[in-house]
Parts: C-alpha cells; sequence; structure tokens
C-alpha cells in the first residue's frame, strides 16, 4: 500500500489496549456491554476489542456486525447502487450499552446510519461509540466516546486502515488525493 | 447493471452473483423484528399486473415496502386498465406519477420492452406472455445455491411445457450462463425443436433423467393444453411426464424438488410429493421477497449514470 | 395540359426497348415527344438522374373505403407517386369488400379524382371475401378489373379456387393472385417460427404454411391451365417451386415486396410492431433465395403490399398490433439500396421488376416502357446515389413503416404522370 504509515502494529495494539481499558472503565465492567462492528473492519477491530475486554475483565461480550449500506444517505446519487456486506446482530440489544466500533471516524454520516440501524434493531439504554481514528472535518453532530488516535488530515486527504484479518496487517495510512473521483469508502 | 430487467440477457454472470449475494442481506432484514430498511425512501415503485397473480404482485409489494419505498397497485380489476386504456396510456400516466421504477406483468410478449419507450423509470419484467419471467430465474437460483452450496455443474431437468413456459426460457438462460447442465423434458409437442441453440439438452423419457439430476423443475402443464391436443390426456400426461411417488424415489439422495408455483396436484406433480422435505417449493416463496428486494435495490440504488440504456 | 418539358442527360433504363443510354427526352400533351421539337420547353437537367418508366405496384392497400382514417385513395396516390409510381392496383380487402362493379367504379373514380396515378382496382375472387361464392368477375372485368384476389387470405378450397381460375380463363389478360397461407398452422402466430419466436416466446408462422398452398394452387393451375400469381413470396421453399412450375411452363407470375427483400426474423428481437408482417419476415436463407429468384426470374415483380394501419393499433403490445407495413414511398429505394448497390441484380433488372413486369401483368398498356415518340409520358426520374433517411411523417396518412429511421441509397426527384409532373425535386405537386 502506498502512502505514509501513520500507525504501525504495535502502536494500533497499544491503542486497541487503551481503547479496551477505557471502555471498562466508563461502563464500570462488562456487565451489559455489547460490542457492533460496523461492517468492514468495524467488526474486525471490534472482535479485537472483545478479546481485549476478555483478556482484562475475564468475560466476552457479544460481537456483532452490522452493514449500514441500507441507511446511507446517499443511495441514489452514485452511479451504481453502493455494495452490501453481512449484518449479523444475534442477540438482543434491548436495554444493553451498545459500543459502536468503526475503524475511521470522518464525516459521521457512517455513524448516522449506523444509530439509525441500530434503532430498528431495539432499544438500547445507551450507545458508545469507539473509533481507531478520528480524523476531523465532521458534517453532523457526532462526536466519539473512545478515540485510539486523533489524526488532524486535510479534507482530500485519504486516511487507509489495514487489518490483519482483511489486509495482511495492521497499521494506518494517509495517503495524497489521487485524481478526482475519490471512491474510497470514507463518509 | 442494466437499467431494466426484461430478461435473464440483461445481467451477466457476475451480476448473478452480485444479485444473489445481494438477497442474502435482505434475507436477513427478514429475520429482524422490523423488517424494514430505509434505503428506496421516498422511491415510488409501480406494480402494474395486467394478469391477475396474487402471488407475485403480492411479493414485490412487500419487497417495495420493506425497502421503505411507496407502492402504487395497478390490477386489471377495477381500475382503468380493465376499461381498455392503452398500455400507452397507462405508461404515461404513470410517468406523470414519477414511478422510479414499474414492476410488469403482461399476456403479452414483449410489452415490458414497449413499455420502456414510454417511461424514465426502471422496469421490471414479472412476467411478459410466454417470453420471459427474470425474477423467479433468479430466486430460484437463490435458491439452488443456497440448498446445493453452488450452480457451476449442477444438473437440472425443467419438465413440462416448456413451450409456453417463460419461467422455462428464464431459468433454462439463466442456468446455462451460470455453468449449470439443463435437460428439458417433456413431450415433443411441448418442446421448442431449436431448444438446443439454448445451451441445452433435451429428453422426452423423464425416468431416464431423474437418476442424474441435483435439481428437478417441474412446470406446471394447464388443461388448456390438452384441449388444444399438445397431447391426448391429463391421464396420459401425468402417467408419462408426472412426478409421482415411484418417480422420487429415483432422484438421488439430497437432489431437490422445485416448482414456481402455482401447482397442478394430480397433473404434473403428486399431492404427496409437493409435500415431501425434499420439496423447496415453501423456500421459493420467502427467497421470492428478498430476490426482489435486492433486484428493486440495484436498479434503484444507484444513479444511472454509467448504467447503459436498455431503451 | 400543354405542357412541354424536356428531361435532359438522364441515365434512360428502359427494359422494354433494351435500352440503357444517356439521353435526352422530351414530353409534350401527356406523351413523349419527337426529340427534334425541344425548343421553347422546360428544362429539367437529369444529370446524375435515372429516368425509367412510371412504376406499377401490382399489390397495394388503399383502405378506401372503410378505414379512411389510414388512408384514402388519394393520400395512398400522393405516397404511390412519391414513390416514383403511375399505376396502382389496390387490394379488394376494403370495406364494403370490392366484389362488385360499383365498388371498383369507385374507387377507380376517386382515383381519376386524385390525378396522381393510374388506379386498377384488384377485384374479389369470393363474394365477401368469405372464400365460398364466387364473385360476379364478369361485370367486374367490365368495370376494367384484370386482378382478382382474396388477399388477406388465401381461397380455402381448392375446388373454390379450380372454379375462378378456370372461368377466368374466358377473360382476355385476366389473373387470378393467391395469398398463400394454411390458416391452421398459422393460428396465433405472430413471426416466423423458429429459433427466433421460441426465444421471443412469441407464437410462429412456419415456412410450410405458405408452400402448402403454393403446392396446391400450383396443381390447381396445372390442372386449370388458368393465369396465377403468386402474391408476396417469402419462403425459400416457395421460390424453388415456382422455379420448377415455370420450367413446365405453367402460367405463373410471382411478387415479392421490399420488406421481405431488406429484412429477417431477426429484426424482431426488438419487439417493434412495424416489423409484424404477413407473411412474417422470414430466416436469412430464406431472403438469400428471394434475392436470388428476383434476380434469376423465378420472381417477376416487386410489388410493395403497401398495408397503412393507424398509429395506435401498432402502438399496441406486439400480439395486439395489426401486421403490415407501409412501403410505396421506400419500395425504389430499399430495392437500390439492398439489391442493386451491392450488385446482386442490375439496375435495368430492377427497374423491369418494378415496372415493366408489373404493367406487362396487369396489361396496363400505359405503363412500363417502351419510352418512344407517342407513348403515354409516365416516367420517374430518380437518383440512385442519393442517401437519405427514412422519417414520419409520410405523404401517406400512416407512418408504420419498417424503413423508419435506416439510410436507404436512392431517392425519386420527378415523377411524371401522363406528362404532368405530380412529383417535382422531391415533393409532391398537388
Amino acid at each position: 500500500m502506498a502512502g505514509a504509515r501513520l500507525l504501525d502494529e504495535a502502536e494500533v495494539r497499544r491503542a486497541t489496549t487503551r481503547i479496551a481499558h477505557e471502555i471498562l472503565e466508563r461502563n464500570k465492567g462488562a456487565e451489559g456491554v455489547v460490542l457492533v462492528g460496523i461492517a468492514a473492519r468495524g467488526d474486525d477491530l471490534a472482535r479485537r476489542l472483545a478479546s481485549e475486554i476478555a483478556r482484562i475483565e475475564g468475560a466476552t461480550p457479544p460481537v456483532g456486525v452490522l452493514d449500514i449500506t441500507f441507511y446511507r444517505d446517499d443511495i441514489g446519487m452514485r452511479a451504481e447502487a453502493p455494495e452490501v456486506h453481512e449484518t449479523r446482530v444475534d442477540f438482543d440489544i434491548n436495554g444493553k450499552t451498545v459500543v459502536l466500533v468503526d475503524d475511521v471516524l470522518f464525516t459521521g454520516r457512517t455513524i448516522r446510519a449506523a444509530l439509525d440501524a441500530l434503532v430498528d434493531f431495539g432499544r438500547p439504554t445507551a450507545i458508545q461509540l469507539a473509533v481507531l481514528v478520528d480524523r476531523g472535518h465532521r458534517e453532523l453532530p457526532i462526536r466519539a466516546d473512545f478515540v485510539g488516535k486523533n489524526l488532524p488530515t486535510r479534507r482530500d486527504e485519504q486516511v487507509r486502515v489495514a487489518v490483519k484479518e482483511l489486509d495482511g496487517e495492521d497499521a494506518v495510512y494517509v495517503e495524497e488525493p489521487r485524481g478526482a473521483a475519490g471512491g474510497g469508502s470514507e463518509r | 447493471m442494466n437499467k431494466h430487467l426484461l430478461s435473464i440477457h440483461d445481467v451477466t454472470a457476475e451480476d448473478v452473483v452480485r444479485i444473489l449475494d445481494t438477497a442474502e442481506s435482505f434475507r436477513e432484514v427478514g429475520t429482524r423484528v422490523i423488517k424494514k430498511v430505509p434505503a428506496l425512501r421516498g422511491r415510488t415503485v409501480v406494480n402494474l399486473f395486467y394478469e391477475s397473480s396474487t402471488r407475485t404482485r403480492i411479493s414485490f409489494e412487500l419487497a417495495a415496502k420493506r425497502l421503505s419505498a411507496d407502492v402504487i397497485n395497478f390490477s386489471t380489476s377495477g381500475s382503468s386498465v380493465a376499461k381498455g386504456e392503452s398500455l400507452k396510456d397507462t405508461a404515461l400516466t404513470l410517468q406523470a406519477m414519477g414511478a422510479d421504477a414499474i414492476v410488469i406483468r403482461h399476456a403479452s410478449s414483449g410489452a415490458p420492452l414497449t413499455l420502456t419507450k414510454w417511461v424514465r423509470g426502471s422496469v421490471l419484467n414479472a412476467g411478459d406472455g410466454t417470453h420471459e419471467h427474470p425474477t423467479q430465474a433468479l430466486l430460484d437460483l437463490y435458491t439452488m445455491r443456497e440448498r446445493l452450496g453452488r450452480l457451476e455443474g449442477l444438473r437440472v431437468a425443467i419438465v413440462g411445457d416448456v413451450l409456453h413456459s417463460r419461467v422455462a426460457r428464464s431459468l433454462s438462460f439463466a442456468l446455462v450462463k451460470m455453468g449449470a447442465e439443463v435437460t428439458l423434458v417433456g413431450p415433443p409437442t411441448l418442446i421448442p425443436p431449436d431448444a438446443p441453440a439454448w445451451g441445452v439438452q433435451v429428453s422426452y423419457d423423464v425416468g431416464a433423467v431423474l437418476p442424474k439430476l441435483d435439481v428437478c423443475y417441474m412446470l406446471r402443464v394447464q388443461r388448456e393444453r390438452q384441449r388444444q391436443q399438445y397431447f391426448p390426456s391429463v391421464r396420459e400426461y401425468a402417467r408419462l411426464f408426472g412426478l409421482t411417488r415411484e418417480r422420487v424415489g429415483m432422484l438421488p439422495e439430497g437432489s431437490l424438488i422445485m416448482h414456481p408455483g402455482p401447482m397442478n396436484r394430480g397433473v404434473e406433480i403428486d399431492s404427496d410429493v409437493a409435500d415431501l422435505p425434499q420439496s423447496v417449493i415453501e423456500d421459493q416463496v420467502t427467497n421470492g421477497i428478498a430476490i426482489r428486494m435486492a433486484l428493486l435495490y440495484l436498479l434503484l440504488g444507484g444513479s444511472g449514470a454509467e448504467a447503459g440504456e436498455a431503451a | 395540359m400543354s405542357r412541354r418539358i424536356l428531361l435532359k442527360g438522364a441515365r434512360i433504363v428502359d427494359p422494354a426497348a433494351g435500352r440503357d443510354e444517356v439521353g435526352d427526352v422530351l414530353v409534350q400533351d401527356g406523351t413523349i415527344g419527337a426529340g427534334d421539337r425541344a425548343a421553347g420547353a422546360t428544362v429539367l437537367d437529369c444529370d446524375g438522374l435515372v429516368l425509367a418508366p412510371g412504376l406499377v405496384d401490382l399489390h397495394t392497400h388503399l383502405r378506401q373505403p372503410g378505414r379512411e382514417d389510414e388512408e384514402t385513395v388519394e393520400t395512398g396516390c400522393r405516397a404511390a407517386a412519391v414513390g416514383g409510381f403511375t399505376a396502382v392496383s389496390p387490394m379488394a380487402n376494403t370495406d364494403p369488400v370490392a366484389d362488385n362493379a360499383a365498388v371498383i367504379h369507385e374507387v377507380r373514380d376517386l382515383g381519376e379524382r386524385a390525378g396522381l396515378c393510374d388506379v386498377f382496382p384488384v377485384g374479389a375472387i369470393t363474394r365477401g371475401l368469405e372464400g365460398a361464392e364466387m364473385a360476379e368477375l364478369g361485370e367486374m372485368v367490365e368495370a376494367g378489373v384484370r386482378i382478382f384476389s382474396d388477399d388477406g387470405r388465401s381461397v380455402p378450397e381448392a375446388r373454390v379456387l379450380r372454379n375462378a381460375l378456370t372461368y377466368a380463363r374466358a377473360f382476355e389478360g385476366v389473373i387470378v393472385a393467391e395469398h398463400c397461407e394454411d390458416a391452421s398452422l398459422v393460428e396465433g402466430g405472430q413471426m416466423h417460427e423458429g429459433f427466433h419466436s421460441y426465444s421471443l416466446g412469441l407464437a410462429g408462422r412456419p415456412r410450410e404454411a405458405e408452400e402448402i398452398v403454393v403446392a396446391r394452387d400450383l396443381a390447381v393451375a396445372r390442372l386449370t391451365g388458368g393465369r396465377l400469381h403468386l402474391c408476396h413470396l417469402s419462403s425459400a421453399g416457395s421460390v424453388e417451386m415456382v422455379r420448377r412450375a415455370k420450367a413446365e411452363g405453367l402460367r405463373v407470375t410471382a411478387e415479392v415486396t421490399p420488406h421481405h427483400l431488406s429484412f429477417t426474423d431477426e429484426d424482431l428481437r426488438s419487439y417493434d410492431t412495424n416489423f409484424k408482417v404477413n407473411p412474417p419476415l422470414r430466416a436469412a436463407e430464406d431472403r438469400d433465395a428471394l434475392h436470388a429468384g428476383l434476380a434469376d426470374g423465378t420472381i417477376d415483380v416487386v410489388a410493395t403490399d403497401h398495408a397503412p394501419h393507424a398509429v395506435e393499433e401498432k402502438e399496441a403490445e406486439f400480439d395486439q398490433a395489426p401486421p403490415g407495413t407501409i412501403g410505396l414511398e421506400t419500395a425504389l429505394a430499399a430495392v437500390l439500396t439492398h439489391l442493386v448497390a451491392p450488385g446482386r441484380i442490375r439496375l435495368a433488372r430492377a427497374v423491369e421488376a418494378l415496372s415493366t413486369a408489373p404493367a406487362r401483368i396487369l396489361g396496363a398498356a400505359d405503363h412500363g416502357g417502351p419510352i418512344e415518340p407517342g407513348r403515354p409520358a409516365n416516367l420517374v426520374a430518380f437518383d440512385p446515389e442519393a442517401e437519405w433517411v427514412v422519417e414520419a411523417p409520410f405523404a401517406s396518412k400512416s407512418r408504420n413503416s419498417a424503413f423508419l429511421g435506416r439510410t436507404l441509397r436512392g431517392r425519386v426527384v420527378h415523377t411524371l404522370y401522363r406528362g404532368e409532373p405530380v412529383v417535382a425535386d422531391g415533393k409532391a405537386q398537388r
């Protein structure tokens, strides 16, 4: 992958561990906490957090994956319909604290969509947001509760998170804008 | 993907995989408590059914509603369609209403293609005359892939009145496209002589074909065809080509029995056979909604800016 | 009209005189004049144009009386003139049917009043086109009819055809024209039966439906010694049977339409109802056999089967739309584009098939050439190279043309009817 690497494997691991501690601290343990990762990559991170929490607390919180494609606000604006991924939330979220997990927080639109999706699954007691990278440039009033790293970026730069499960390594890259059409999954 | 879905020839093999994968996600939506997503909120989907078909129309209606689209139903009874308004005038009315998608079922082959000349929205063929029924074929492919894990190399027999069946055409084209082996079975009077040019085999002996199948797909045979003398009697048809208990015993372990519905119990399929566990006829109905949601989503979820215009 | 016109520098193609050379033709007082009287005549520069005897259409539908919404004798004749025709034979399937002298006279009078071309109405073979009893052929012959046809359908029983062919022998120069189609084999059929009809989900009309009746009619012609004309042949098998019948010496003539020479059943993949015709457009091998048949004279003439239909009827679903395409305005161009330009037939043969031969079959002495002094000036001057796109509106009242949107090569510039330029510079003058 091209671009400057801002976080390497060790730094990603440390950030993940710290977030896991912060989640447990904020919620006074893992009781009633469930993790829902936003596809794709958010769910790999959610699973990592779950095993970290298990290592610290001794109990593994349930993990689900949520695809928010159907809740996007830009359906019908691109040439092709956006690609759909798997959703699996096998547990009841009513009365739980849902920690949404995503790789990059950018405009906030993905999270807005995820909130709408979650609400269709039930009524959680609280929804918190954990992201590996917050790169600024919010377009909606959304903020993260747990942040791995704050990364100031230019609007036109691309931030790419790599996870071992999908990309063979754990890292965070920043890339220069490449041509006019920014395809990526930045939202 | 193309702007319209008029025929199986409108989708590539890659498109088919995409449609089936997308349907997977929509099936999950059907398991939620709230079986609705806002993906097509504010869009208008019109069901224009010139042939009465409660089953397919409800399937499309549910699909559209679960995508949060607004649905308008035009059916033949009790509307200007019944009073003899031309297809063109009906189309222009729908166009004026701002229909984003029109799902049309019509007794005349080619009617959906004609419709695309007069409307700007996407047109989905829900069955036109004896030409095609692409959404049925796609949901059948979905059922096969789900139960058997693959499509390539599957050995499928389509049994019955192929000549008059739009389902048989769409399904044959779709299976051949995905690399399956298709055999058409029936009396010679009900199989088009040029069918081998579609890439399929033909047999007049159902007993010879059954032991080597992964899927046995039974077509509906209308009693009308006996009146038109395509075969001498229903009794003889059932005896030579019907799926009886004994014939089911000839099918290999794990093979599927399918039927697009509605069934003529006692003609092409015996009553107790339709209710066997190998028969996935019920699944076909459930999967129909997911496939139709996937199609509506894929057709309307893009702006269509780069997709080729079909008409 | 005492108009003197000099058509200067045209390539004169006149099969009746065996002539193909550049020259001038003088027209005066409705006839061809002698070349030395050219002084003071209006000169029409025909450099680059072909001058031929006016075209003659043996098979056309003018819809009047009965369907004046689709076409009238006047609008049909205008379409004919625009297409270079100076004589047309309208078929008898009007409403009322032209099975008696009264309707024949009416149609002929309408043609005279329009003054755009000669109209030679066709009479029905059977009363009401019902195929049962012979119509009063003799009375219609007295009214000027030379062709009898139940076109639209075949005479169902061989016995009735036999009687008509035999009875017609009493009348000099009269022919019986048959539309060959076995009704039981084509029931519900929308297009040619073959790979495409099976794929498109449209019921088919097999070529055997035509060939069976062609075989029957040729046998009846042999039995009676009558003069038989076969309308709009569409299948290779029919062409072969006619070839053998002619070799045998039977008195049979045959026609083919411009659309059967230009299109095949594959063109119906678009479900465009302008390609829905009867007999249907068949496979490539049939079209090629029609080309060969026209080239070697097995098929004598090109006849348009011009069939106007109301716009809303053609805009309906495919199986609801009536069959037929208009053709008077595109016939010459279609033959030039699809047969002459690719070298399948020579220009002289094309002119013969469109003018000289039909005039002879019809017995229309004033048409078809030769272009010589004293003969009526029924002429057409056309540019064989001019390319044009076929689009509505047409001179015909209807617009159901199979050629819509196509680019054709060859365009009529002037049509002279009895010496009067009814079409000049491609435009109808009245």
